[in-house]
């Protein structure tokens, strides 16, 4: 069976049965609200790992283009009487435009260099949208239309939870197939060693700005379906925190595994949850089990967990 | 490595079998003749120190309630969430009380932010949901289920207006925080300024965690003509602004704060620096000095002792409008003799002449925070303390 | 000419502490090869420590040494509990578990300590001091000259003494620096101790003019790495320039441009620099090995 599918469509299947089979686990619409931003969370750190974990560029500014798309959402509408399909596109397209112009001198730089130059990137997109009230409210943010397909008003939380499901599997089957293609292998020779890609004649700037182009739309998408999702923006989710959350949540399920980043998303998102029951120890707990699987795991949970699997076996 | 990977392996499946059976502990107590209450509070995060004595305030009070027998018979269960200031999260937690604790109220929502992130869930579970938090948005228009308890940023605007009027000043700087509430404030401001024939003739801002405002108030301090200084902003910003300002040997141009800073640690982080430093505020910063005839005395002498005593922290109004968030819910269902959500609203909502640490609330279909401007008093900060400013002076 | 004067002083007094982070960070760098963002919490504890020994009647010279000790402790306890035992994993890795080190910091802060903002006196008064139509605080003083104290302190110790050798060895090659007898953990273990008393320092001569409370962390660490960067990373003089260089970009910026603008300036700025010079202000290439 495993063979004759390739890994590839294995993940896809178990990930669609699983999101399929979980509402009938789910006993309110507090869990599909729950299951939902671990969807979105997750596409948006699939992006971001294909930029980390694949071509090997760290960002610590991703949330910035997450920003984009939520606002993209809030304020074509809103202002420019966009159709709310139509501002998710043009957030998108404008995120890649920003990733394509800033890309170039960017990813120049190296390791910490680029940490701190993405940084700086996100935090301009923040503080645009902090400051600009009159289009985007300002710090307590501002409202988003509901989206209408068609003549039909897509809320609640069921409906939201296929949506993002959906987006989701997409996301996940492109970055899956992005491994087979030369794009995928010029990226892989990057994350390894980028004097050796371009001895081996992989044209380094090219790749390191499609796989920026890429992980900046990605974010894009996600933070507009969120936005739509809420129905308000509000600057947090373009903020510092949000991009270093975004980065753990790589890091954490294992960089350049595509199923490692909904794993880790699904950590972040489920865990403070959880720790509520322990009040004023919430943060004490999420700090110490970040530290300690980072420790004992640290290639990540998923490559962790197959590394394991494999030694069992044989 | 296995033997760690083994304690690894062990622990998960401890912290889950923790994690599962504390749930299904809160399902188990769930079944018992209860009043549900919801609270999201920004207990951690930028705005803690609105947050924090909230929920203080809220978990003292709801025990007080409980041992004194509870609300006719029926004892209270609060479930407090704290969304750390972050709007997403409060959205979340939102849900959570609503579908998944099946809250009958929810009083909180400590920032402007994570209020308007809340409003569609209770509108559309059909809620009531008294808010904490200052803007005016939240309000206005007026919507079914939201209420809220502290004065809104425009009505401190007026307030501190109506005092620069009255000493005949007429041109005013600004220096807002850009925080929401900071520029909410500074946004309402604006707009109320004219009606009180005050022109802004200067304005700077700063960010929420700047640590020296020097630059911002050398450029207000060099402007020609300011008679006043306004400085909408809450946290540690304005003690900042405050310390500054005396600094730079500005203090004989009139400074202003907003109801932002109504804590006495204001007055603690800037010291000396706050003297002559005036502010609108409710009653309960100048408990001991009201009149006795004055009907809010009771009600704020009680509510500082109890917080003071409690938590050996000075009061600050900020817990006071959880306590009359509260109070306001209490009453509404002792009236309604139940805590059917749709009863209890409506009971909320013909609140009349409840006298709480923030004023006098009466509320109506068109009002649902039943303030006006006499609840707030001019303060001034003399000799360390906070004193009542003669009205025309 | 007494604006451009005032600008100049409060953003070397913002610079110092700026400064000093970026010290923090360049030191662990440079040893251990670690970016810290845990480096805020000690700037945190230097303050909230010396808060809280004082208010309970510690005089206030033996509460700021409690705190540099709280903080050293903590700093080594990082490096053992958490660093140490990751050895050898990705430098992504570590940066998430200094990054889950804060979150846990800052947890404890506010159960130990509370969730209010604090003061300290100003060490030698509030009376400012009047300089050709600028205003100085004393305290001011304190934080340009403590930062200049620490600065030198650390210029001798790596400079002049075996320690010091030993770091600059660690930094340039561990393998070699333990092939000729330096015990590498014990470095590493320095280099955190010793930033967290850098940072802790910071936190305490800056509380008099800035205040403090459990979470003041966060965006010190994040403008301690700006300047870090700028400055070039692993460069103990370039931590000072970054420093330096990002507080007066943000009071310059504040004064003649806009004060709403500021950080975005100080950004853009810090973008500039190194699209010219990749390796920071006085960073030194680095040859990628294969």
């Amino acid at each position: 069976m495993l063979n004759l599918l390739g890994r590839r469509s294995v993940i896809l299947i178990v990930l669609a049965v699983m999101m399929a089979v979980l509402p009938l686990l789910f006993p309110s619409s507090y869990y599909f609200r729950v299951a939902s931003l671990v969807w979105v969370s997750a596409l948006a750190a699939i992006g971001l790992n294909i930029l980390m974990g694949k071509a090997g560029q760290v960002s610590l500014g991703h949330a910035g283009f997450f920003g984009i798309g939520a606002y993209a959402v809030a304020i074509g509408p809103a202002h420019l009487g966009l159709n709310a399909l139509l501002a998710v596109l043009v957030g998108a397209l404008l995120s890649a435009v920003l990733a394509f112009l800033v890309g170039r001198p960017i990813l120049r730089l190296k390791g910490h260099y680029l940490a701190i130059a993405t940084l700086g990137l996100g935090v301009l997109v923040a503080m645009v949208i902090t400051t600009e009230s009159g289009w985007t409210g300002g710090p307590d943010g501002m409202p988003v239309p509901k989206l209408s397909l068609f003549g039909w008003r897509v809320s609640g939380s069921t409906t939201w939870y296929w949506i993002t499901a959906g987006l989701l599997l997409i996301g996940t089957w492109f970055a899956l197939n992005l491994d087979d293609t030369p794009t995928g292998r010029a990226f892989r020779a990057l994350h390894d060693s980028e004097v050796a890609a371009r001895t081996a004649g992989v044209h380094v700037e090219r790749f390191k700005l499609q796989a920026f182009v890429i992980a900046a739309v990605y974010a894009s998408v996600a933070g507009s379906a969120l936005a739509m999702m809420n129905g308000f923006v509000n600057p947090d989710q373009a903020g510092f925190l949000h991009s270093v959350e975004l980065v753990t949540m790589v890091v954490l399920g294992g960089l350049g595994s595509i199923v490692g980043s909904i794993v880790g998303a699904a950590v972040l998102v489920v865990l403070p949850q959880l720790l509520t029951v322990f009040q004023d120890y919430e943060h004490f707990l999420l700090g110490l089990i970040i530290i300690v699987s980072m420790i004992f795991m640290r290639d990540g949970m998923v490559p962790m967990l197959a590394k394991l699997a494999r030694r069992a076996r044989s | 490595m296995a033997h760690y990977t083994h304690v690894l392996r062990s622990v998960a499946v401890g912290a889950t079998a923790l994690a599962l059976s504390s749930f299904s502990l809160m399902h188990a107590a769930l079944a018992a003749s209860t009043i549900k209450l919801g609270s999201v509070l920004s207990i951690t995060g930028p705005a803690s120190f609105l947050g924090d004595p909230e929920d203080k305030t809220l978990k003292m009070y709801v025990d007080k309630i409980n041992a004194a027998g509870g609300v006719d018979g029926q004892k209270i269960e609060l479930v407090v969430y704290d969304d750390g200031g972050d709007a997403n999260k409060a959205r979340t937690f939102a849900t959570r009380l609503v579908e998944d604790d099946k809250v009958v109220a929810m009083i909180g929502g400590s920032t402007t932010g994570t209020t308007m992130a809340m409003i569609p869930v209770f509108e559309e579970a059909q809620i009531p949901f008294i808010s904490f938090a200052g803007a005016v948005e939240i309000i206005d228009p007026v919507r079914k289920y939201v209420f809220k308890t502290p004065h809104t940023d425009k009505m401190a605007c007026e307030k501190i207006f109506e005092n620069i009027k009255a000493r005949k000043f007429t041109k005013v700087a600004m220096i807002s925080g850009t925080d929401g509430f900071g520029s909410s404030m500074r946004a309402q401001c604006l707009k109320v300024a004219p009606n009180y024939g005050v022109s802004i003739v200067a304005e700077e801002t700063y960010g929420p965690r700047d640590s020296d405002m020097t630059a911002q108030l050398t450029k207000i301090k060099n402007t020609a003509g300011v008679e006043a200084v306004v400085n909408p902003g809450f946290g540690q910003g304005p003690a900042i602004v405050t310390r500054n300002y005396a600094q730079l040997g500005m203090s004989s141009t009139p400074l202003y704060q907003s109801h932002g800073v109504a804590s006495k640690s204001f007055i603690e982080l800037a010291g000396p620096a706050a003297e002559g430093v005036r502010l609108p505020a409710a009653a309960l910063l100048v408990a001991d000095k009201l009149p006795d005839n004055d009907p809010q005395k009771k009600v704020v002498t009680d509510y500082k002792k109890t917080y003071e005593d409690a938590t050996k922290q000075p009061v600050s109004t900020f817990g006071g409008h959880a306590y009359d968030g509260l109070y306001i819910l209490i009453d509404a269902m002792k009236r309604a003799k139940s805590t059917d959500p749709k009863k209890v609203r409506d009971e909320i909502e013909t609140t009349k002449g409840f006298v709480g640490t923030g004023g006098i609330v009466t509320m109506s279909p068109t009002d649902h925070l039943g303030l006006d401007l006499s609840a707030f008093r001019m303060l001034e900060v003399k000799n360390g303390d906070w004193t009542l400013v003669q009205p025309g002076s | 000419m007494s604006e451009l004067l005032q600008f100049l002083i409060s953003g070397l007094t913002v610079g110092a502490v700026y400064a000093l982070v970026a010290l923090g960070f360049t030191l662990v760098y440079h040893a251990a090869d670690v970016v810290n963002f845990a480096q805020g919490e000690f700037v945190m504890l230097g303050g909230m420590v010396t808060v809280f020994a004082y208010a309970a009647g510690v005089p206030l010279p033996l509460a700021a040494l409690l705190a540099v000790i709280v903080a050293v402790v903590v700093g080594l306890l990082l490096y053992w509990l958490a660093i140490a035992p990751a050895r050898g994993a990705s430098a992504v890795s570590l940066i998430i578990i200094t990054i889950g080190a804060s979150i846990l910091l800052r947890g404890a802060a506010q159960i130990v300590f509370d969730k209010q903002f604090h003061k300290l006196p100003a060490f030698s008064g509030d009376a400012p001091i009047h300089l050709f139509g600028a205003v100085i605080q004393p305290q001011s003083l304190w934080v340009l000259g403590g930062a200049a104290l620490v600065v030198l302190t650390l210029y001798y110790v790596m400079e002049r003494t075996l320690i010091g050798k030993a770091v600059v060895a660690t930094a340039a090659n561990r393998l070699a620096a333990r092939l000729v007898g330096v015990n590498v953990a014990t470095v590493m273990a320095l280099a955190f101790g010793g930033s967290a008393a850098i940072g802790a320092i910071a936190g305490i001569l800056i509380t008099p003019i800035t205040l403090t409370s459990y979470d003041v962390g966060t965006l010190l660490a994040l403008k301690g790495f700006a300047a870090a960067m700028l400055g070039g990373m692993g460069n103990p003089l370039g931590a000072v320039i970054g420093g330096l260089f990002l507080g007066l970009l943000e009071s310059f910026g504040a004064g003649y441009v806009s004060s709403t603008y500021k950080d975005a300036i100080a950004f853009i700025v810090i973008l500039a620099v190194l699209f010219v010079a990749p390796q920071g202000l006085v960073g030194r290439r680095k040859v990628e090995r294969v």
